[in-house]
């Protein structure tokens, strides 16, 4: 009986009375269903580093034949429903599927995919087989059966919130406890066992962790949807942090979070499954990390490329200016001049004009006519010193044939760091400067490097 | 045990030399059914950088994993410090392949470091101030203190192995097994392991890296073992160090022994 939050009264105040959490259904469910996201996070975090994070689908799936094999026997002895043996079956056939899984990848070649493949559909197809034999036989609970599949958050009550929080506090707490173990494990398995670490009995504590975890999202988002408790959180946290304890509380924080949102949406249109919800609202804080995430987003990273871009643009532009100046001794060039100095389009020249105006190191004369500031030919007198010191490290330094050279140069100064260009200074020594070319100021030991300048 | 070897004189005591800082006798390794390491007997004396020199696929990685018991043996026993080695895990330290593990993993260089002292920590037990401070030493004496905070996979390939080095530092070790810890790594990086390597020896500490470059092995190290699946030879430097041997332990692989020759004439110059 897929029931749902008992809206009463009209949308508005219904919708107040959910998110104030002013019925007791409403707060044991949130409560159940925040406890699942921020355990699911917690164990998904060390799955995902583990690179075991679908074996939380698989013991999920392998959770079927537990339960409906729990049903039949007790239906067979003549006894009613009771959710602590379901949960009980449903936890040692996992277990059975997570060793499985554990001893076909040590004894076989196979590949961890299809081992977990092989191990989630045998048990799963056995779990319908089992599944269909109950509802021929016709059982009076078989009903309730099917809530394992896809959840029945809605209809939770308290006892399986008990359920949530025992597992929870249990599973977080082994956590808490072994985290600098568990992260090692995830790291760097061989030194773990050079230190004398069970690295075997850790993967089984993990194991049994996720046990514990598919079972108490059973309850809530069932089985079929359970790993998405434990994959969603970590993966989205993962754009958020550099830190395993951050990243492990984020995953938290995102699991219950998204359990949240999904139970409320869900009280508000009834008829939505909630479970499906919850999945659904994580994929969506998922989406939300992947895009704007701190440190590994989408965003960010296609801002940090654009300011790489444009400080090559810079580059680039200041260099053949000024090496078209010493050329031609001319102080003034047009764009278009500057266009067939390297392979730019005019939209090209362009933007990186605009971008030199705004900085003070172009000035355009005329329409079309520009010449460098006294302090963009300084800036393009560095840069064009530092290539060239390029120029010559990988000459002296690397098998570079000297055709390709500019090319590798152009590449390499853009992330050259003043430490190492001082350190080229000596290495390259004299030869540094024999070539160079001549401008506006000495060449020889220069601070005033583009790298450790922050204008723009 | 098995006390009856074909040797008859070994009836008169055990087979390995507790003098030793490794003593393997009769070690056979295979994976699958593929034997990678036959009939291996090898001492190497405490105190000494030892380099393992062989051919890919020759098991040198393997024969340290094997020590370390990180895989298991085929037959065969291993001393290491005179004693079975679970017992004597709190001082043998372990380098291992940079390779082997992921860097995008969201730690610090200090957190890597830690790592050293989970064994002296304990299970349960987090990893406190003092344990910081131990780590941040064992950085510095790689010089990479003004990097303990940064994310790993934001150190480049040659900090990252000192960043290893140093987790393996702080292990206090009697005896390390280094696997490859010069493969691919910059200039001052290596000028680095190398220095701290000659640290340990004269502190009376035993090194045994496995190492790929012919170039600087004799310069490096002081004991050589020359594998090639089978034990090749074992010895100080001046000794095993010779064209017979590198030919032996490169087989057919003429381009290898060009090397090896170009490589016997530097190091021959080279020498102090």
């Amino acid at each position: 009986m897929t029931g749902s939050i008992p809206l009463p009264g009209p949308e508005a105040e219904g919708l107040l009375r959910v998110l104030l959490l002013q019925d007791f259904n409403t707060r044991i469910v949130v409560a159940g269903a925040m406890l699942l996201g921020a355990v699911g996070g917690l164990v998904g975090t060390f799955l995902m580093f583990r690179r075991r994070a679908l074996i939380g689908d698989v013991l999920g799936h392998a959770m079927l034949p537990g339960v409906a094999g729990a049903f039949l026997v007790l239906q067979m002895i003549g006894l009613a429903r009771n959710l602590l043996v379901l949960l009980i079956g449903g936890a040692v056939a996992a277990t059975l599927a997570g060793l499985a899984v554990l001893w076909l990848r040590r004894a076989t070649r196979l590949g961890d995919d299809a081992v977990m493949a092989i191990v989630l559909s045998g048990f799963f197809g056995f779990g319908v087989v089992l599944l269909s034999i109950v509802q021929t036989t016709g059982g009076a609970g078989q009903a309730g059966l099917e809530d394992f599949v896809f959840g029945k958050t809605a209809s939770m009550v308290t006892a399986d919130v008990q359920v949530i929080a025992i597992g929870g506090i249990f599973v977080s707490g082994l956590a808490v406890l072994l985290f600098k173990d568990l992260g090692l494990l995830c790291f760097d398995e061989g030194f773990a066992a050079s230190l004398g670490r069970r690295v075997g009995l850790l993967d089984v504590t993990l194991l049994a962790m996720t046990v514990m975890t598919a079972l108490i999202g059973l309850q809530a988002v069932g089985l079929i949807l359970v790993v998405a408790v434990m994959v969603i959180p970590p993966a989205a946290a993962r754009f958020l942090t550099d830190d395993l304890r951050v990243t492990v509380i984020w995953s938290s924080g995102i699991g219950a979070a998204g359990c949240w949102v999904g139970v409320t949406l869900s009280a508000i249109a009834p008829g939505l499954p909630a479970g499906a919800m919850i999945v659904l609202s994580m994929a969506g804080l998922f989406v939300i990390a992947l895009c704007f995430g701190g440190t590994r987003g989408l965003f960010p990273r296609w801002r940090d490329g654009r300011e790489l871009r444009r400080r090559v643009g810079r580059d680039h532009l200041l260099r053949s200016m000024l090496e078209h100046r010493e050329l031609t001794e001319a102080t003034q060039i047009e764009s278009r001049t500057i266009q067939g100095l390297r392979m730019w389009t005019a939209a090209e020249v362009a933007t990186a004009l605009r971008a030199g105006r705004r900085a003070g190191e172009v000035i355009e004369v005329e329409p079309g006519i520009w010449r460098l500031s006294e302090r963009g030919a300084l800036e393009a007198a560095a840069l064009v010193r530092n290539h060239r010191l390029w120029e010559h490290y990988l000459l002296k330094y690397a098998d570079i044939a000297a055709t390709h050279v500019d090319r590798a140069a152009d590449r390499i100064e853009h992330v050259l760091d003043p430490v190492l260009i001082r350190s080229l200074e000596i290495e390259v020594g004299s030869a540094g400067t024999a070539e160079s070319p001549r401008s506006p100021h000495p060449l020889g030991h220069d601070p005033a490097l583009p790298e450790g300048e922050s204008n723009s | 045990m098995s006390v009856q070897r074909r040797k008859s004189d070994s009836a008169i005591g055990p087979e390995h030399d507790p003098d030793a800082a490794i003593s393997i006798h009769d070690m056979t390794v295979a994976y699958q059914r593929r034997p990678v390491l036959w009939d291996l007997d090898l001492d190497i004396p405490r105190g000494v950088i030892a380099a393992v020199i062989g051919p890919n696929g020759a098991g040198k990685s393997t024969m340290i994993k094997a020590c370390l018991g990180l895989i298991p043996k085929l037959s065969g026993s291993v001393r290491l410090l005179g004693q079975d080695p679970r017992s004597v895990r709190g001082q043998v330290g372990y380098v291992p392949q940079r390779e082997s593990v992921d860097w995008e993993f969201p730690v610090s260089a200090l957190d890597v470091v830690c790592m050293g002292l989970y064994r002296r920590i304990g299970w349960f037990r987090p990893v406190r101030r003092r344990h910081r401070d131990a780590a941040m030493v064992a950085l510095d004496r790689v010089g990479l203190a003004d990097f303990a905070k940064r994310q790993i996979s934001r150190l480049s390939g040659g900090q990252q192995q000192r960043v290893f080095l140093a987790r393996a530092l702080v292990q206090e070790a009697d005896l390390y097994f280094m696997d490859e810890p010069f493969a691919s790594v910059d200039a001052a990086t290596e000028t680095a392991i190398l220095e701290v390597l000659r640290e340990l020896r004269d502190a009376g500490r035993t090194v045994v890296v496995v190492h790929h470059d012919l170039q600087t092995a004799r310069e490096y190290f002081d004991w050589l073992v020359l594998l090639n699946t089978r034990l090749v030879a074992s010895g100080a430097m001046q000794e095993a160090w010779t064209p017979d041997h590198l030919r032996a332990t490169y087989g057919g692989r003429l381009t290898l022994l060009e090397d090896a020759g170009r490589a016997m004439g530097e190091a021959g110059g080279l020498k102090q």
